[in-house]
């Protein structure tokens, strides 16, 4: 009875916990609790967590979890190679985050494991969270916020004026779900798209660009929407900055890897770009501390998917993802492992 | 007094004079634009005298004043401008200007609606993002240094499915509800008059629309009667997660009473470019996450204030030039 009223783990019975469907949850102590919802979980499942044991994962791993079928991956959490040779029994991975680059994907095909991704919950977030990087960096919306709570503006400091959106030429770098998103809104704000991809989307009526160079080379404004592979690693370098131009701005809602930060920063301070905006960096929670003096730089903690309702959206896609598969019936949101 | 140029002094029997009491930012900034064959500024500003004895003294046959908000044309200035018969802003606004007094003596009035909308909207709209989704308020947590010793930040609100009224869908209130659409908006409006050919709902009162609504965007002009139209009451019913976003006029907004509201936390925030009183901002509002501040500039770009330096200058060329003027504000 407790299985289909609201999630309370006491009112569950042991055996009623026993007969559910087993699945291992793993999560690094440090990622952000808003992507795990334990209630929801124990409600379906009966949770194997690491995290409840004094036991090294390692160890607990070996002797509790042979036989799990199914793993949570929380955020962030890597799933190496080395984790999955644990897991001879496992069929599936659940990721609930935007990205999957923690995740060992080659290893998972190898070994005939599925993933799921996180589907489309943060999509629409993250292009919106883009948007508003833009404009802010734009119009110096949070320079002069500081100004003004710094009491300058009745000190009749002149303020500069901001940059308009319309007009511009924006990249989009991977023109993948959260890029299309992010290239429809920018329309409606006047602006002209291309794009450069691995290939070339045909039914797309954006101009398309094989290399990032020349992308930049025909760009006011890079917007990087793409993965982190070996591929796309520190895609965004000196020679981009130089073909980008001292009037470009930078947006990365991607991977922080993606960009050579230390020749951001250069840039930057060279006033050889004209701004960035930036959710994602190398070496998070720590920020360029070099960043920290810029006004034309806005830097957000890893917040792009940070909604209310996109975590409430992924907690039911992760349960239905699971209970689909101890259901055989199908999966609802597959990655393709390439 | 400098005599860099024939035409700067006001002496000048050649052209005919537009008079300037104090220069509008687009005027200070873009001053080479306003050179025209047709006109010469008068630049009161300049003058060591009391403004009344100017006026008195060299204003007499002035036809046409290009004014500011900080330069108000109120009717004791008009009195002084016995030739007068037009009066220009630089602006969108024209709450600075003595309407009534104007219609009364037969004065025109031109404005620079419309060269704003573009830039207005994208300001707007880009303050509802900031303050829904935090990001001045995170960007601040980061420069502070709070992420690495305090972990995430707070979790934000999702645009889509919110339901925004737009308070006055004129130009800008229409630009800033196509760009809404393109997050998954609904677009809900208020206006004077219903606007027939319109798909977003309409609601007869401000009331109605905010509750209705979970944020409101103000895009009308300041008049007699859209002043302190946002009160407390309409705040209330906007609700708790209730967001607002003023780059219109501040005394739209009744201040006291939405820093009120903003304090004990029964609206969700607010993200303002305009105050009642600036460049005085309630010191309240400095101590909240909430709330997104700017100083009446978030609106400007290079290009607004160029198209509208060439509007003012296009309507004093017609003017002198007794053709039609290119923006008159059509008196209501």
């Amino acid at each position: 009875m407790g299985y289909h009223q609201k999630p309370q783990y006491l009112s569950k019975t042991l055996e009623q916990d026993l007969l559910l469907p087993r699945v291992l949850v793993l999560r690094s102590p440090s990622v952000p609790s808003f992507f795990f919802s334990k209630s929801h979980l124990q409600a379906h499942f009966h949770l194997v967590d690491p995290l409840d044991s004094p036991e090294p994962t390692h160890s607990f791993l070996s002797r509790h979890a042979a036989s799990v079928l199914a793993l949570l991956c929380v955020a962030s959490t890597r799933v190496s190679s080395e984790t999955l040779s644990l897991l001879p029994s496992l069929k599936l991975v659940v990721a609930s985050s935007a990205g999957l680059d923690h995740i060992d994907l080659g290893e998972c095909r190898r070994r005939g494991i599925t993933v799921t991704s996180a589907g489309q919950v943060f999509t629409e977030d993250v292009a919106d969270f883009a948007v508003g990087l833009l404009i802010d960096v734009l119009r110096r919306v949070s320079a002069s916020d500081g100004c003004v709570r710094a009491r300058l503006w009745a000190e009749k400091r002149p303020f500069p004026l901001g940059v308009k959106l319309g007009g511009n030429r924006v990249g989009i770098v991977g023109l993948g779900r959260i890029g299309s998103e992010v290239a429809k809104r920018l329309i409606d704000f006047g602006c002209s798209i291309a794009y450069c991809s691995r290939k070339e989307k045909p039914s797309v009526p954006y101009p398309y660009y094989s290399t990032v160079s020349e992308l930049a080379t025909n760009s006011d404004v890079l917007i990087l929407c793409c993965s982190l592979t070996k591929e796309t690693h520190h895609i965004i370098n000196k020679g981009v900055m130089e073909a980008l131009g001292k009037e470009g701005v930078i947006i990365n809602i991607g991977r922080g890897a993606l960009i050579d930060e230390k020749e951001l920063v250069k840039f930057l301070q060279q006033g050889q770009i004209l701004g960035a905006g930036l959710d994602v960096y190398e070496n998070e929670p720590h920020v360029s501390q070099e960043l920290f003096a810029m006004e034309n730089v806005v830097l957000a903690p890893h917040a792009a998917v940070y909604t209310l309702e996109s975590f409430a959206a992924l907690q039911e896609l992760v349960v239905g993802n699971l209970k689909a598969f101890f259901s055989n019936k199908p999966l609802l949101t597959p990655a393709q492992l390439e | 007094m400098e005599h860099h140029q024939e035409r700067s002094d006001h002496r000048s029997q050649d052209l005919p004079q537009v008079l300037v009491i104090k220069p509008p930012p687009v005027l200070t900034l873009f001053e080479d634009k306003f050179i025209s064959s047709k006109f010469q500024l008068l630049k009161a500003w300049e003058s060591t005298l009391p403004l009344d004895q100017f006026l008195t003294n060299y204003a007499g046959s002035v036809r046409a004043v290009l004014c500011s908000g900080a330069s108000p044309i109120t009717a004791d200035i008009i009195r002084l401008l016995p030739s007068l018969q037009l009066v220009i802003t630089a602006s969108a606004g024209v709450n600075h200007i003595d309407l009534t007094e104007c219609r009364r003596l037969g004065i025109a009035v031109t404005n620079a609606a419309g060269v704003f909308s573009d830039d207005g909207a994208d300001a707007a709209v880009g303050l509802l993002i900031d303050v829904l989704r935090k990001v001045s308020a995170a960007d601040r947590y980061v420069r502070n240094g709070l992420w690495p010793a305090k972990g995430d930040y707070a979790l934000g609100s999702k645009l889509g499915g919110k339901r925004v009224g737009v308070v006055g869908l004129g130009g800008f209130g229409s630009a800033v509800a196509k760009r809404l659409e393109a997050f998954g908006c609904t677009v809900l409006y208020n206006s004077r008059t219903q606007k027939p050919s319109v798909p977003y709902p309409f609601y007869s009162t401000v009331l109605e629309l905010a509750a209705d609504s979970d944020s409101l965007i103000i895009c009308c002009g300041l008049t007699a009667e859209t002043r302190h139209m946002i009160n407390r009451e309409v705040l209330l019913v906007l609700g708790k997660q209730g967001v607002i976003v003023n780059i219109a006029r501040g005394a739209i907004i009744n201040e006291k009473e939405m820093v009120e509201c903003l304090v004990r936390g029964e609206i969700g925030g607010a993200g303002l470019d305009v105050f009642e009183n600036e460049p005085n901002v309630p010191e309240e509002l400095f101590g909240l996450d909430n709330v997104v501040l700017s100083p009446h500039r978030v609106v400007f770009t290079p290009e607004s204030f160029v198209a509208a330096s060439e509007l003012v200058v296009g309507n004093l060329e017609a003017f002198f030039s007794n053709k039609p003027l290119l923006s008159p504000v059509i008196y209501e």
